[in-house]
């Protein structure tokens, strides 16, 4: 599986992708600026969500993975994904 | 390091068929069974400390004032007796133990998946065990935040709390690496004809716990790691000064915590699972639901956290939300009660040593899981939320439950290993004193919480004196119960009656091997033909 697929990603690539998160941090600090009440960390998280996807798929190869251990990494995201979410039944509603 | 080293001349057993010798023979093991064995004495040792612990606050508590201890020394010991009790003995206890001992000669592999990862998690557990006892001696002393370390009182105190919290997340790693080590175990080592329905329910109950340590512990250490930020870097995470939220402290804590309480039963209901059927001469009623209710115990219990929270200012939804929730994990609960009360049903029940503990289980498990529901229900919670209510509940569930599910475990997979068994009638009288003596400390607690009296405080109004020492009198005869079970149990592995292939008439692959195994466990390759609780194809005891 993991040996199998020694993808090599061009510099270029990574570049253009090490960009986009530069710009993706630049939102986050922008965003505090906005006022958008309790969506601004919705807004925040997704950007984070975002953010954490291109290194998980590019830089950490996920993308190029088999199926198994992108079923694992889904379902630790899930169940990440549940907790924090639970967490927002209070957080939100206080 | 083992009491009964170098007693087993048995030729090819697993005490004598190795290339080390010595220490380095068991410390430097990759053998489940030794590991299980180190994991086993280890986690028998911390326990035995906290007890003597326990016994001591009971003594501070037999009558109001100063009894034996200040205040200070009381807030201590509680919280090492708590923090031990929970992250040294009963999490790691049955994995550890009990589940490298026996899960791999369950499913009829000859070792885990990963055996140096297994003998990496015991060292991970005794290095953290380690920094969690030279916190007790440096620094400003013994944490004395309770073991839930909660903000903002962690956060200022002047004890060692840094470095204990430092050790609980070394533990913590322990448990994730048996949890990777043993789904990958129950997935990829089964045994030929070891379907999934086969599996006995002891590998199921744990392979559902596996997925908690490995899901759930990360967040735990991630807790841990932000109290450690926010003493040494004043972050503010959870300050409100600063920005920050001491609620959400609490909801990161309870999110594994929670979780964890699952990580302490499940295993001790898969080990009353293999019990119940064995010495009941009848398969297991439900099967199928029984297996299936240790994945929903597991999924529903990992969503219930919030209910340690109703008095500490989350919002009303969220209390609807997670009382809810927590009524719903009741179920699976009852459908396992009900299905071993089920197999019991015109049994051919013989009351040895493990059978007792395990009809104990039933009956005190239930009581701590039904109190569980006035905890869990929000207009109860509120008049009993830390109070000794609280107290008498999770010892009903913890002790009653897991702890007498593993003294059941002690007396029914120790003679495998040690090809030797303990003497029946002392095994019975202990049983009695812990089931008696357990009743009286624990029930005069959950009176005493109904009557208003709060937790962790060392002194107490007149009216709460007589129960008090009610109270304090049944931990003595918990005491000598203990004392008793554990120097009859050890007599009988060192020089007990040698015991055969299966004592007890078991049908798992375990009672097809000899007592003590061989090192491989299984001379060939076994295959399965039959289900775990297929009497009629076992061999009589």
């Amino acid at each position: 599986m993991t040996e199998a697929s020694h993808h090599i990603i061009s510099y270029r690539k990574l570049s253009a992708v090490w960009g986009l998160l530069l710009l993706l941090t630049a939102a986050t600090v922008l965003i505090t600026r906005l006022d958008l009440g309790p969506y601004k960390i919705v807004g925040a998280l997704s950007i984070a969500c975002i953010k954490s996807g291109l290194v998980i798929a590019i830089f950490m190869h996920m993308k190029y993975e088999g199926r198994l251990l992108r079923i694992l990494l889904f379902v630790a995201l899930v169940t990440l994904a549940i907790f924090i979410g639970f967490t927002f039944f209070d957080v939100l509603y206080r | 390091m083992n009491p009964s080293d170098n007693l087993h001349p048995a030729s090819g057993s697993f005490w004598n068929d190795t290339g080390k010798s010595g220490i380095s023979s068991w410390i430097f093991s990759t053998d489940h069974k030794r590991i299980g064995l180190l994991y086993f004495w280890s986690v028998l040792s911390f326990f035995l400390v906290a007890v003597v612990l326990g016994l001591l606050l009971r003594i501070e508590l037999m009558a109001p004032g100063r009894t034996i201890m200040g205040p200070e020394t009381y807030n201590a010991l509680f919280t090492v007796h708590g923090a031990v009790m929970v992250f040294l003995f009963i999490i790691p206890g049955f994995p550890g133990a009990f589940g490298n001992l026996v899960m791999p000669i369950q499913i009829g592999a000859r070792d885990v998946s990963f055996p140096r990862l297994n003998l990496f998690s015991w060292w991970l557990y005794m290095i953290g065990a380690a920094v969690i006892i030279i916190a007790l001696f440096t620094g400003g002393g013994p944490p004395d935040t309770g073991w839930t370390f909660y903000v903002p009182f962690s956060a200022r105190t002047g004890t060692n709390v840094s470095v204990a919290v430092f050790g609980v997340f070394i533990v913590g790693f322990s448990s994730i690496v048996t949890g990777v080590n043993f789904v990958t175990t129950i997935h990829r080592l089964r045994a030929p004809g070891m379907s999934w329905d086969r599996l006995p329910l002891f590998v199921w109950s744990l392979y559902a716990t596996a997925w908690v340590q490995i899901l759930a512990t990360p967040i735990l250490g991630i807790t841990l790691v932000l109290i450690i930020a926010e003493r040494v870097l004043g972050v503010g995470l959870f300050d409100p000064m600063k920005g920050g939220d001491p609620v959400m402290y609490q909801h990161l804590f309870w999110i594994y915590s929670h979780p964890a309480v699952y990580i302490m039963i499940l295993p001790a209901m898969g080990v009353i699972s293999e019990i119940i059927p064995v010495f009941s001469r009848k398969p297991v009623f439900g099967y199928k639901m029984i297996a299936f209710s240790s994945i929903a115990i597991a999924a529903a219990g990992s969503l219930v956290w919030g209910h340690h929270m109703f008095t500490s200012g989350i919002s009303d939804r969220a209390i609807l939300i997670f009382s809810f929730l927590t009524f719903v994990v009741a179920i699976p609960s009852a459908i396992k009660v009900f299905n071993w009360v089920s197999t019991l049903y015109r049994g051919s029940i013989s009351l040895e040593a493990p059978m007792l503990y395990a009809l104990s289980f039933i009956l005190l498990f239930s009581i701590g899981g039904l109190t569980g529901l006035i905890l869990g229900a929000a207009a109860t919670d509120i008049h009993v939320h830390d109070t000794h209510f609280v107290v008498g509940h999770f010892h009903y569930v913890i002790f009653g439950g897991s702890g007498f599910a593993l003294f059941g475990a002690m007396h029914y997979w120790l003679p495998k290993f040690y090809g030797r068994k303990y003497a029946e009638k002392p095994a019975l009288i202990a049983w009695a004193l812990l089931f008696v003596g357990f009743n009286i400390t624990y029930f005069s607690m959950m009176v005493l919480g109904m009557k208003g009296m709060p937790r962790r405080y060392y002194d107490y109004l007149p009216e709460f004196a007589p129960l008090n020492l009610v109270s304090t009198m049944g931990s003595w005869i918990l005491a000598v119960g203990l004392v008793l079970m554990l120097v009859n149990l050890i007599r009988g592995l060192r020089s007990g009656e040698p015991v055969g292939n299966n004592p007890w008439g078991g049908a798992t692959l375990e009672w097809t091997i000899p007592s003590p195994p061989p090192t491989e466990n299984f001379s060939e390759e076994p295959v399965v033909t039959h289900g775990p609780y297929d009497f009629s194809k076992a061999g009589k005891p």
